[in-house]
């Protein structure tokens, strides 16, 4: 009896070598059938390493699996499941597997232990970095990670039930069993590819017939359910709050697969049974690593479900019954005085000596040092088992496991079968569902008598994995690091990629034991998730390169790309950011002409993706007073208003226009960036605040597609759009006028006259889905004005001409004042963050300045700081920053704003500009930050 | 975590945005001879004490609620889910 299908005959490899296993079998299975017992090399020392376990817990087979170019580093061959053109190759050596240079390490081995690397690659300092790190880390550590792109795709999904079953050995099936026959939605999860847990590996007798006929019957049973999901090859790697489950599902180990690989669940259960089972011990004596050593229940997994014999010649090493099912030709019995003191066989064991002195020939170990439930799950919300001495090891504790979690089978501590079903039994009738007659089973107990390490002059391993042996425990405490979580962290023991799974209760006894204290004195340590690894990839999911975060189009995009735009991320939006023509040299020559052109005849501009918040109720006009430090509620409707909103400690939040298009309506523009964080903000304030106040917030910003027209013709060529019914001549439509119109025969259209640039300007929107035609409509038009499109650099160079504070002036440290806005604080009445701007600390007499460099040749950057010529260049003396910096066009020189202090009574005072970043340090010249047309004249024509 | 909104029912935390501490509900009164000092510890200070806690949460993937969620901080349990504007309209 098996669960592999010798009908059917795959192909693989292993480091280049070819074999055969079958259907049903993993990787370890057929490696074993074939013989190969040397399949890695160990950590630290590259002792050769054979397979030790049959599932999750295997420390030692740790495997790169290739393909499609590329490989998978730190796979366990006990859950790799054997596929056709598998191509598994061993890891972490220097030379081969079999002949590992590395493994001199082995031999200088007194040097090597615990914490050696604090000890003895101190001196010469300098060498660390260049010289041993580099070393060491070629030497120490698992498989190679490769920086080639995953080709492989991962998926997320989510699910609810009634109730998640963790563990799909007797006890979660019984269990499932009964709540899906009660019609509970129930999810049944288990790590393996297949059902059953120690079903499939012992040779059990239930209800007086093959414990395999049980289960394939169950299995049947639960499938034909439509209230119950069995999701094998699932492992529930985490726990969360709320009855949240992190569980990750393998479709194929195969690199290079079409469709996704692994599945991400996010699963909400209302109740969920742990019944994750157990995990077998290892016993440590001297060279317990050797290949061919395994732990008993491998031994009959290998057995029973794979038809495969781990050795002709076997000793099983047992402290207790449950070890004794394991076929052996050696029995050595710790209960009676008998245990194992040395190994031979460097690739593979030869032979054994006993305490007796006796020395016998095998070719293989069985180990059972006992069990330890699989309580991983019960710690992730800081739960701690407790330990129970009569079983001798850590069971949860029933106080203070995962709300709504129950725990039963051997990862509650019950290790009989019928036990086992007992308890499945009680749970589900405290869950309200049907039971039925547990079936019969066997009831034998586990006779443990406590057996953990040999004491002896050689080593034994505790931590196969990270290759802590008795010696380092044992040292770690010499030297003074006797609390558990020193010990942890000094020799590594238990923080390897398998967690501890068969080491940390081993190390924790003999930690109690160096230390004469019991085991839970000793203490214990938690679990945290992932209880089996889980990959980057099925974290990222489908988010991955252009699909990590969404991309915002404008609605200009297509005709900005057909027009050469060359676009720049501004947060999620893509931005024109110029428009290069031929013979243009570079980006300078782009802006300069949009520049140049918009101020000569018009351009226009893509202003989308400004924010855009439809405020409207009765209160609308009282609430823009609070979040504004200006006054909007006297706005008359027609009219737009530049409007600066505080955060409540002070501090300069956003600026924008609001423009009134009745008594009971508002148009609130924000900056891009802050769209969604001002939209927050009112919403907090109108919510939590205000909450008694007639008002109503929308966000618009998608809704209309949003076009500044800028230039001395801008009116002439809005006029050719705008239906005839609208009069915006400068009469009828003033600066800072605005109104509800329709455009080209009938197309409902805002207008606001509002300049950014310091032209003639008007901001045009339509209802979003008429975008890319207005621009082109308004391009078409434009022809005759030679009007352009300009990008986002043009719009910058354009506003610091034109002495406009943007986001590197609004950068979360300045206030009203220091921006210049002072007088629009409002005195008659409150706004957010009115009172602490007027704190001490931030009345200061920092203004924001206009700067020139003297020499007209010479380029201001950003970020340089302003300094007198008869101070010193240190930060003590420091008067200010330079914000923004362009090339201007318009004035053939460098201009640049920034913020000096006493900057409002320095104008024509000529300082120093230092920026030791880029080493340019320049003579500039204090000037009003309105570069162009101070007045406003152009503004208003 | 699971937020169960008093509106919408039991959704996902991942849904909301989180500001903090509740008493950022009670705004000083910026007209009292004191609002300096008020308005700094209403800025500033938090009790910052382990357990029971209320704090505000936007529904921003959601339909924009503000919500007073009174939940243990140090186990996560959440055992009163409010809409802001509804306590702020009580105690105003």
């Amino acid at each position: 009896m098996s669960f592999i299908d010798k009908s059917q005959t795959l192909n693989f490899t292993f480091d280049g070598k070819d074999y055969q296993g079958f259907e049903g079998d993993t990787l370890a299975s057929a490696l074993l059938r074939a013989d190969v017992k040397v399949v890695a090399r160990s950590f630290k020392y590259h002792r050769p390493r054979g397979i030790m376990g049959a599932g999750s817990e295997e420390p030692n087979a740790l495997v790169e699996i290739h393909g499609a170019g590329t490989c998978e580093p730190n796979r366990r061959a006990t859950t790799i499941k054997l596929f056709d053109g598998l191509d598994a190759r061993s890891q972490n050596h220097m030379g081969s597997v079999n002949f590992d240079l590395l493994a001199l390490n082995d031999f200088i081995h007194p040097f090597l232990a615990a914490g050696f690397y604090y000890k003895t690659f101190m001196w010469p300092k300098a060498f660390w970095e260049k010289l041993y790190e580099p070393v060491i880390r070629r030497a120490a550590g698992l498989g190679k990670l490769l920086t080639t792109a995953d080709p492989d795709s991962y998926d997320k999904g989510f699910l609810h039930c009634d109730l998640l079953i963790i563990g799909a050995g007797p006890a979660g099936l019984l269990t499932a069993l009964n709540a899906g026959r009660s019609g509970a939605h129930v999810i049944l999860a288990d790590e393996d590819f297949r059902m059953g847990g120690r079903l499939l590996s012992e040779s059990l007798e239930i209800d007086g017939g093959d414990a395999a006929d049980w289960l394939s019957q169950t299995i049947d049973e639960l499938e034909s359910l439509p209230n119950v999901r069995l999701m094998p090859r699932t492992s529930i790697y985490g726990v969360y709050d709320h009855g949240i489950y992190g569980g990750l599902e393998t479709i194929s180990d195969r690199i290079g697969v079409s469709g996704a690989k692994q599945i991400l669940w996010r699963i909400y259960a209302a109740q969920s049974v742990l019944a994750s089972g157990a995990t077998e011990r290892p016993i440590a004596f001297a060279n317990n690593d050797r290949p061919g050593i395994m732990l008993a229940s491998a031994v009959r997994s290998y057995a029973n479900r794979f038809d495969v014999t781990a050795g002709k010649n076997i000793a099983l090493l047992t402290n207790n019954d449950d070890g004794l099912r394991t076929r052996a030709e050696h029995i050595i019995d710790t209960r009676k005085d008998q245990h194992i003191v040395d190994v031979s066989g460097r690739k593979g064991v030869k032979s054994i000596t006993l305490n007796t002195g006796e020395k016998l020939n095998v070719d293989g170990v069985a180990m059972s040092g006992g069990w330890n439930p699989n309580v991983h799950l019960t710690c992730h919300k800081r739960g701690r088992p407790k330990w129970n001495e009569a079983l001798s090891c850590f069971v949860p504790d029933a106080v203070n496991l995962p709300t709504d979690m129950r725990v039963i089978g051997s990862a509650n501590g019950t290790f009989s079968t019928h036990g086992v079903f007992e308890e499945a039994n009680k749970t589900s009738k405290e869950l309200g569902y049907k039971t039925s007659d547990a079936p019969v089973t066997e009831d034998a107990p586990l006779n443990l008598s406590p057996f953990w390490f040999v004491n002896g002059k050689k080593r034994g391993w505790v931590d196969f994995q990270n290759d802590v042996t008795v010696k380092d425990i044992t040292l770690a405490h010499q030297e003074g690091f006797s609390s558990v979580e020193h010990v942890k962290r000094y020799t590594t023991l238990g923080m390897a990629t398998d967690q501890g799974k068969t080491s940390n209760v081993t190390g924790l006894a003999v930690l109690a034991d160096t230390t004469g204290r019991t085991i839970p004195e000793t203490g214990t340590t938690i679990f945290r998730p992932p209880y089996t690894p889980v990959p980057i990839g099925a974290f990222a999911g489908a988010h991955r390169g252009q699909h990590f975060k969404p991309t915002r189009l404008t609605p200009s995009h297509k005709y900005a790309a057909e027009t050469g735009a060359t676009f720049v991320e501004t947060g999620y939006w893509k931005r024109a950011q110029w428009f290069a023509r031929d013979g243009e040299q570079g980006w300078r020559d782009s802006v300069d002409r949009e520049v140049t052109m918009t101020r000569s005849s018009v351009g226009i501009c893509d202003v989308s993706t400004l924010g855009k918040i439809d405020i409207q109720g009765a209160d609308a006009g009282k609430f823009l007073n609070k979040v504004y430090v200006n006054t909007f509620s006297t706005l008359k409707p027609g009219k737009c208003r530049y409007g600066l909103m505080l955060r409540e400690d002070g501090i300069a939040m956003d600026d924008g226009t609001s423009a009134r298009l009745s008594e009971t309506h508002y148009i609130m523009t924000t900056t891009t960036a802050k769209a969604g964080p001002v939209f927050t903000h009112l919403e907090f304030c109108r919510q939590v605040l205000v909450p008694n106040m007639d008002v109503h917030l929308i966000s618009t910003t998608d809704q209309w597609a949003q076009f500044s027209v800028a230039g001395p013709n801008a009116r002439k060529l809005l006029q050719k759009i705008v239906d005839a019914e609208f009069d915006i001549s400068n009469e009828a439509f003033p600066y800072m006028a605005c109104g509800e119109i329709t455009v080209c025969g009938g197309l409902r259209a805002r207008l606001f006259r509002l300049s950014f640039s310091g032209e003639l300007a008007y901001e045009i929107s339509v209802p979003a889905r008429y975008g890319d035609a207005l621009i082109r409509e308004l391009m078409q038009q434009g022809e005759k004005f030679d009007a352009i499109m300009y990008g986002t650099e043009a719009l910058g160079v354009m506003r610091i001409e034109k002495g406009h504070a943007a986001g590197n002036e609004l950068d979360g440290r300045t206030t009203a004042a220091h921006l210049g806005l002072g007088g629009f604080v409002s005195k008659k009445k409150d706004c957010i963050g009115k009172v602490l701007s007027q704190r001490e600390g931030l009345a200061n007499d920092v203004r924001m300045v206009g700067v020139m460099p003297v020499n007209r040749k010479d380029r201001l950057t950003n970020g340089a700081h302003f300094m007198t010529f008869s101070d010193a260049e240190t930060p003590e003396n420091d008067q200010g920053h330079m914000s923004s910096v362009a090339w201007s066009p318009s004035l053939q020189s460098y201009i640049g704003l920034g913020f000096l202090k006493d900057g409002a009574n320095r104008k024509g005072e000529v300082i120093k500009a230092v920026d030791y970043m880029r080493n340019n340090h320049v003579e500039v010249k204090i000037v009003s930050a309105h570069f162009i047309d101070p007045d406003g004249e152009r503004l208003r024509v | 975590m699971i937020i169960n909104h008093p509106l919408l029912g039991p959704r996902d935390a991942s849904e909301f945005s989180y500001l903090g501490d509740a008493s950022l509900m009670h705004r000083p009164n910026p007209k009292s001879e004191t609002a300096a000092l008020e308005f700094y510890e209403y800025q500033y200070l938090r009790k910052n004490t382990s357990g029971e806690m209320r704090e505000l949460w936007f529904h921003e993937q959601g339909d924009r609620s503000w919500l007073v969620v009174t939940r243990n901080i140090s186990t996560h349990e959440i055992t009163k889910v409010e809409l802001a504007r509804d306590v702020a309209r009580s105690t105003s």
